[in-house]
C-alpha cells in the first residue's frame, strides 16, 4: 500500500516522515542522528528504501544534498538534529540559498512543551534560519506534517529553487496523526512561468538588428532543466550569436561549442568580457548582474539593450536596470523566443554579426589564460590543464571548494553539459567541494568524480574522509597545494602591500599519510614531469584518492578585473599589478 | 585611512548605488495580504532588516478569519528603484498572497489611532480641550489633573495635534500606525 493511492492513513509523525520522503520519489538522505531524531532515525532503521548516509559533521550534509541535487537536478535531503545540528546546518543553507538549489532539511526539535525553555539542545531553529531559508516552518501538530513536507519539496523545486527547513518537536514525531498524500497542484504556491508575449516580441525584433549580441547565460538554465539547456543550443546554433556564461551556468552550452566564449566575471575569460563590454545586445538567461559579472556598475556595457530572463521578479532591475524584463521559466522564454524568431523568418543581421564575430576573434587571439610555464615546478594552471586532457571522455563531474584553484577549474576544465560541475558560487564556502563530491558520487556511483581544492579549504570539511571511506566512494580529491591561502595572498599582494597577514598554511599534514590513516591512497605529486603518471595512478585507482599536487606557491589568477573597474580594464597575466586596485576598490571584497 | 565611500559616488565603487530611476526618496504605502501563519510577520520584518529598507510604520492584524489572512500595511520610503525592490522582495516570500503599493496604484486613504495622555491643570487644562475640539480628538479618560485624547486621522493630523499638547502637558503617546485603503470601488 502507498500513500498516493490511499488518501490518508493513521501513522506516527517519525513514519510520516519516511513515508512522505518516499512518496516524493527520494532515495538518499544525508544526516547525523542525535536525541530530538531519535524517532525518526528508528524508523529509517526499519526500511530499505531510503539509503541514509551517515556524514561526519551536518554542515557537510547539507553541502552533500546540494551536490546530489545540482548533480541530478532533483531535490536534496538532509537530517540533522536539533540545536548543534540545526547550527552547523546554516551554512548550507544559506550557500543553496545563494546559489538557487533546492533541498530539504530536516531537523529535530525539543518536544513542543519545552520550547522555549532553554532546553538541552535547544535553538530557535526556525528563528535562526528564517534568513537562509526559501521557507521554513515548524511542525506542532502531527496531523499537519505530512502536507508540511508535500509543500516543502514543492516549495523547494518551484519557481527559483531554493532551501527550505521543517522542525520537527520530538513529541511530533512520536505522536500518531493523518497522513496526506502528496497534492501539489493544490499548493497555492505557483510562480509564474509563461513569459509575457509582448515582451518576446521586442526581443524577437532587437534581436534581427542587433550589430554585437551577446548571449549571458547563468545558473537559472541549468535550474530549469534539460529543455532550457536543448533550447538554449538551438538558439546559439540558429543565431550564432556569441555566448558566455557565469561561473554557475558552465555546461549549459558546451565549451567546445563554436560561439563559445568562455565564462565571463572577475576572473572570466578576456574575450568574455570584451563582447559584454561592447555588445549592443545583451541577453541575460537566468543570471543576477552578480557584482563578480558586472565590475564597476556606472561602466557596466554601456552600449546596450539589455534582456533580463529571470524567474525571480525581484532580480529584474535590483542591480542593472534592464530594457526587456521577462519574469518566467527559462525553458519557456527561450521556446517563445525561438519560435516566434523562426516564424518571422530567422532573421539577423548578418553584416553586423560577421563584423562583430572578427572582433571577437581577435580579443580571443589575445590568448588570455596564458601562463609562465615551467620544468621546475608545477604550474597549477598546468595541472589543470593535464586533468583536463587525462579525464575527457570520462563521464565526470567536477566539484571545487572556493578560491584561486577554483577560478583556475572554471578557466581550464571544459564543460560539455550541465549538472557536471557543482562549486560555491554566491556564498563562495570553504569546505564546499569535497561533502559536495560526496553527495555527486552517491547520486552517480560509476561516474568519476573529481573535488578540486585548495589544501586550505580542503582542510575545512576533512573529517569527511571518513564518509568516503565507509561508503566506498571512490571521489578524487586533486588538492592544488600552495601552502597558502592562494586567493587572499594576491589581495594581499595587490592591495596590501604585500604584507601577508595569516594566509599561509602552516603544520600542514602530510596528505598521504592522511588519506591513509583513513584508509584512503594518498598520492604525492610535485614534479611537472611525474604528474600524467600520478594522475593516471588517481583515475585507476578504485577508492577516494586524496591527491597533493604541490604547485608553485606564488601564483596569481589572471585575468583579473579589479574590484572597481569596468570589464575593458581588465588585468592579464604580465600586466604589471602594482597599484591596479585602487582606494576606493580596497573596500570591495 | 578610512575610506567614507557615500552612496552613489561612482568614482569609488563598484557598487554604483545610484538609481537610473531617479534619486528622490518617496513615501509609500504598502499593503501586503499574507497567510496568517507564525513567523511571516517576522520573515517581513526580516526582509526590511536584512536588506536595508526603512519601515516608517507597520500595522499587522487578522483581517479574514476564514480565509486565514492577516493584512500588514506597511509605510516605507525609498527611491522609485527601491520601492520596486521592496514590492518584488516582498511578492517573492513564500506566505505573502499580494502586495499592493497604494501610493503607486491610486488614491488612497491612510488612517491612524493615536492615545495621548496631558498631564495638565488650569489654563492649559482648558487649551487642550479646546483644541482637542478643533482636531475632533475625544477624552475617553479624564482625572482632575490629566486627560487621555483618542485621535484618528491621518499622520501628518497626529503629528500636528502631539506638537501642540507638548507645551500643555504631553505625557506619553500611543500611535497604532498606518492603516489603509485604496479609494473607490477597487479593492487592493
Amino acid at each position: 500500500m502507498d500513500g498516493t493511492t490511499q488518501m490518508s492513513r493513521e501513522m506516527t509523525g517519525a513514519r510520516m516522515v519516511i513515508q512522505a520522503l518516499k512518496d516524493q520519489g527520494v532515495d538518499t538522505v544525508f544526516g547525523y542522528p542525535g536525541g530530538a531524531v531519535l524517532p525518526i532515525y528508528d524508523e529509517i532503521f526499519q526500511q530499505n528504501d531510503i539509503r541514509h548516509i551517515l556524514v561526519r559533521h551536518e554542515q557537510a550534509a547539507v553541502h552533500a544534498a546540494e551536490g546530489y541535487a545540482r548533480s541530478t537536478g532533483r531535490v536534496g535531503v538532509a537530517l540533522v538534529t536539533s540545536g548543534p545540528g540545526a547550527t552547523n546546518a546554516v551554512t548550507g543553507l544559506t550557500d543553496a540559498l545563494m546559489d538557487s538549489i533546492p533541498i530539504v532539511v530536516l531537523t529535530g526539535q525539543v518536544p513542543t512543551f519545552m520550547i522555549g525553555s532553554d532546553a538541552f539542545q535547544e535553538a530557535d531553529t526556525i528563528g535562526i534560519t528564517r534568513p537562509c531559508t526559501k521557507a521554513n516552518w515548524l511542525v506542532k501538530d502531527t496531523d499537519r506534517l505530512a502536507a508540511t513536507l508535500h509543500e516543502a519539496f514543492h516549495v523547494a523545486r518551484s519557481g527559483r529553487p531554493g532551501p527550505v527547513l521543517i522542525d520537527i518537536p520530538k513529541d511530533v514525531q512520536f505522536a500518531t496523526g493523518i497522513y496526506a498524500a502528496r497534492q501539489e497542484h493544490r499548493s497555492r504556491y505557483q510562480p509564474k512561468r509563461q513569459p509575457d508575449p509582448a515582451m518576446i516580441e521586442a526581443i524577437v525584433a532587437a534581436m534581427e538588428t542587433a550589430e554585437r549580441p551577446v548571449l549571458y547565460t547563468g545558473g537559472g538554465v541549468i535550474n530549469s532543466g534539460p529543455e532550457a539547456t536543448r533550447l538554449l543550443r538551438e538558439l546559439v546554433a540558429a543565431t550564432g550569436f556569441p555566448i558566455t556564461s557565469t561561473l554557475m551556468g558552465l555546461g549549459a552550452y558546451p565549451a567546445s561549442g563554436p560561439q563559445w566564449l568562455g565564462m565571463l566575471g572577475m576572473h572570466g575569460l578576456y574575450e568574455a568580457n570584451m563582447a559584454m563590454h561592447g555588445c549592443d545586445l545583451m541577453l541575460n538567461v537566468g543570471a543576477r548582474f552578480d557584482d563578480r559579472i558586472t565590475g564597476r556598475l556606472d561602466a557596466f556595457s554601456p552600449g546596450s539593450r539589455k534582456v533580463h530572463i529571470d524567474i525571480d521578479p525581484s532580480s529584474i532591475n535590483k542591480v542593472v536596470r534592464v530594457d526587456f524584463p521577462v519574469v518566467a521559466d527559462v525553458a519557456e522564454a527561450l521556446r517563445a523566443i525561438l519560435d516566434l524568431w523562426t516564424a518571422r523568418g530567422r532573421k539577423v543581421n548578418a553584416a553586423g554579426l560577421a563584423a562583430w564575430q572578427g572582433q571577437v576573434a581577435g580579443w580571443r587571439a589575445r590568448k588570455c589564460l596564458g601562463y609562465t610555464p615551467s620544468k621546475a615546478t608545477i604550474k597549477p594552471q598546468y595541472a589543470l590543464e593535464r586533468l583536463e586532457a587525462l579525464t575527457k571522455g570520462h563521464d565526470r563531474y567536477i566539484c571545487t571548494e572556493v578560491g584561486q584553484h577554483q577560478m583556475w577549474a572554471a578557466q581550464f576544465l571544459g564543460f560539455e553539459d550541465p549538472n557536471r560541475w557543482m562549486t560555491s558560487g554566491g556564498l563562495g564556502t570553504m569546505g564546499y567541494g569535497f561533502p559536495a563530491s560526496i553527495g555527486v558520487q552517491l547520486a552517480h556511483p560509476d561516474a568519476l568524480v573529481i573535488n578540486v581544492a585548495g589544501e586550505a579549504s580542503w582542510l575545512m570539511n576533512m573529517q569527511e574522509m571518513g564518509t568516503a571511506v565507509q561508503y566506498r566512494l571512490p571521489v578524487k580529491q586533486f588538492i592544488l597545494n600552495n601552502e597558502r591561502l592562494g586567493m587572499v595572498r594576491q589581495w594581499q599582494q595587490l592591495l596590501h602591500g604585500e604584507r601577508y597577514s595569516q594566509s599561509w598554511s602552516e603544520a600542514l599534514p602530510d596528505f598521504v599519510k592522511l588519506a591513509e590513516a583513513f584508509g584512503a591512497k594518498g598520492i604525492l605529486c610535485k614534479d611537472p614531469a611525474d604528474l600524467d603518471d600520478a594522475i593516471m595512478e588517481m583515475l585507476n585507482h578504485p577508492g577516494p584518492v586524496i591527491f597533493d599536487c604541490l604547485v608553485e606557491k606564488h601564483e596569481n589568477c589572471f585575468p583579473m578585473i579589479p574590484s572597481g573597474k569596468p570589464h575593458n580594464e581588465m588585468l592579464l597575466g604580465e600586466a604589471s599589478t602594482e597599484g591596479a586596485i585602487q582606494a576606493g576598490g580596497a573596500v570591495l571584497v | 585611512m578610512a575610506l567614507n565611500i557615500a552612496t552613489g559616488s561612482t568614482s569609488h565603487s563598484a557598487y554604483d548605488l545610484r538609481s537610473t530611476y531617479g534619486d528622490a526618496v518617496e513615501r509609500h504605502t504598502l499593503a501586503v495580504i499574507v497567510d496568517n501563519e507564525p513567523g511571516v510577520l517576522a520573515r517581513v520584518i526580516g526582509l526590511f532588516s536584512g536588506r536595508g529598507y526603512n519601515i516608517e510604520s507597520l500595522t499587522v492584524a487578522e483581517t479574514d478569519h476564514a480565509g486565514h489572512l492577516s493584512r500588514i500595511t506597511i509605510v516605507t520610503a525609498g527611491t522609485p528603484q527601491i520601492i520596486d525592490q521592496i514590492e518584488a522582495q516582498l511578492g517573492r516570500i513564500v506566505a505573502v498572497r499580494a502586495v499592493h503599493d497604494l501610493t503607486a496604484e491610486g488614491p488612497a486613504v491612510e488612517r491612524e489611532l493615536a492615545l495621548l495622555k496631558v498631564v495638565a491643570t488650569g489654563d492649559h487644562r482648558v487649551e487642550a480641550l479646546r483644541l482637542a475640539d478643533i482636531f475632533r480628538a475625544k477624552a475617553v479618560d479624564s482625572t482632575l489633573e490629566s486627560f487621555v485624547f483618542e485621535i484618528t486621522g491621518t499622520p501628518e493630523k497626529v503629528d500636528a495635534f502631539a506638537d501642540l499638547m507638548r507645551p500643555l502637558g504631553l505625557q506619553e503617546i500611543a500611535r497604532t500606525g498606518v492603516a489603509a485603503l485604496s479609494r473607490g470601488p477597487r479593492s487592493a
